[in-house]
């Protein structure tokens, strides 16, 4: 049989289908470790980045955190979570929240940041106050930076979610690691099939999330080239100094 | 973990005996990241070309490196591993590859930025567009192209300790021999080392970026 042919016969061998190893019960801890993560550097990053964004303070924490982050591989950020708080769910769950911090930092600060002062001063000649200004003027503005950023938290939160398998937890890396510990290519090719299969759902579902949450004024070709521009000087730019 | 005496992070004596193993391990990780960026220097250029000079090809091109970029590194390494086995070039694919997206947008968004009256003003003075690209407008664009080599080449350094798993790895083996012996002192040499060469790559690309383009000084 060819090797792609045992792929497949491995992917449909029922086998595979269940038990504590199968492969809905890895999918389900990907994905469950994946969403809390996410969820968790949210909840820290986004009132952070927003925050120092909306007083102008702080920009080169903001941005340079981004750039601290990319220089930790985050094979050694697990590691290294591994060997404080042994192994398990909860390494693995620490060091996804400080992978997806940084983008989600960077992308609120800069999204507030480049708005047009002019609306800000429209706003207040309305008479908003700080807080209205912030979430009903600034929030809905920013939107399409903030939200780029929690979409590439939420690839490389998945992406690396796979490398957790390396110590010791579930998720669909599973497959790949004991396949290439056993030498099996076949389970390897696999795990790594149904790997990109997630990240790339991942990488949609997130894309339609940014468009829901990204007001309608803004969605209009103009502004969608304006801000793809703005998004992509992101991780373009030199950090401000 | 039922260790009684708990493991010191870090052996002294023990690095003093693999001082050199050490060393390989780190020019290997240095080797492998210059092949990489290298290699995806040399595909990202005539691509950046192609997606800025011709509008109709850029979306497929961006949208492919960025379909590249969105499958996990592991996942990558695994896709590859059937066909070209554990070796060095397995490794080099996947790391080239993850270069890419960064090198192509940066050439595109840079060539892009280029100011129109510029561009006339080149024109105006009888310029070609091959003499154009090299003598004006790559010139402009290039502290973002150095903005991304210098991105891919921090970003290549963390993506080398996951090809520890293909047998390769430079320091990543050093990290990866720490976990499976439960160690700690090789893995927190190779931890501290891979960051020490990320934020050195980083600040050493950074001033080459401002040496080699004076003009981008305000």
């Amino acid at each position: 049989m060819s090797f792609l042919g045992e792929v497949v016969s491995w992917l449909a061998d029922p086998a595979h289908w269940s038990g504590p190893g199968g492969i809905p019960t890895r999918l389900e801890e990907h994905v469950v470790m994946s969403l809390a993560a996410l969820l968790t550097a949210a909840l820290i990053a986004l009132p952070l980045g927003l925050t120092l964004g909306h007083y102008g303070r702080g920009g080169a924490l903001a941005i340079n955190v981004s750039n601290v982050g990319r220089a930790v591989p985050s094979f050694a950020i697990l590691v290294f979570a591994l060997q404080l708080v042994g192994v398990g769910a909860t390494p693995a769950f620490l060091a996804l929240v400080a992978l997806a911090i940084p983008p989600m930092v960077t992308n609120s600060y800069v999204g507030m940041r480049d708005i047009d002062p002019e609306l800000r001063d429209a706003g207040r000649g309305l008479g908003m106050r700080e807080r209205r200004i912030l979430l009903r003027l600034e929030l809905p503005n920013a939107m399409p930076v903030v939200m780029a950023g929690v979409r590439t938290a939420g690839v490389q939160v998945v992406a690396t979610a796979t490398l957790a398998a390396l110590v010791a937890w579930g998720g669909l890396g599973r497959f790949i690691v004991d396949g290439l510990s056993q030498r099996d290519f076949v389970q390897v090719f696999a795990g790594a099939v149904l790997v990109a299969l997630l990240s790339a759902l991942a990488e949609v579902l997130l894309a339609l999330l940014q468009r829901f949450l990204t007001p309608r004024g803004l969605r209009t070709v103009r502004a969608v080239e304006r801000n793809r521009a703005r998004a992509a000087q992101v991780p373009l730019s030199e950090p401000a100094t | 973990m039922l260790l009684a005496v708990p493991d010191p992070w870090i052996r002294w004596d023990y690095v003093g005996r693999h001082v050199p193993d050490i060393w390989a391990d780190l020019v290997e990780h240095v080797e492998l990241t210059v092949i990489a960026v290298l290699a995806g220097l040399l595909i990202a250029i005539p691509v950046g070309l192609l997606a800025w000079r011709y509008r109709s090809t850029r979306n497929g091109i961006l949208a492919f490196t960025g379909g590249l970029y969105t499958i996990p590194s592991l996942a990558l390494f695994a896709l590859l591993v059937p066909f070209t086995g554990l070796t060095i070039l397995t490794s080099e694919i996947g790391l080239v590859a993850y270069t890419l997206l960064i090198l192509v947008r940066n050439i595109v968004v840079g060539l892009d930025g280029v100011p129109a009256d510029v561009r006339d003003a080149a024109n105006g003075m009888g310029y070609r567009p091959f003499r154009r690209l090299y003598r004006v407008e790559l010139p402009l664009a290039l502290p973002v192209i150095l903005a991304g080599v210098r991105i891919a080449t921090v970003t290549t350094i963390g993506l080398v300790t996951i090809t520890a798993l293909l047998g390769q790895g430079g320091l990543g083996k050093l990290i990866l021999e720490g976990l499976i012996r439960d160690f700690r002192t090789p893995l927190v040499i190779g931890i501290v080392l891979s960051v020490a060469l990320a934020v050195m790559a980083d600040l050493g690309l950074g001033l080459a970026q401002r040496l080699a383009t004076p003009w981008s000084r305000e």
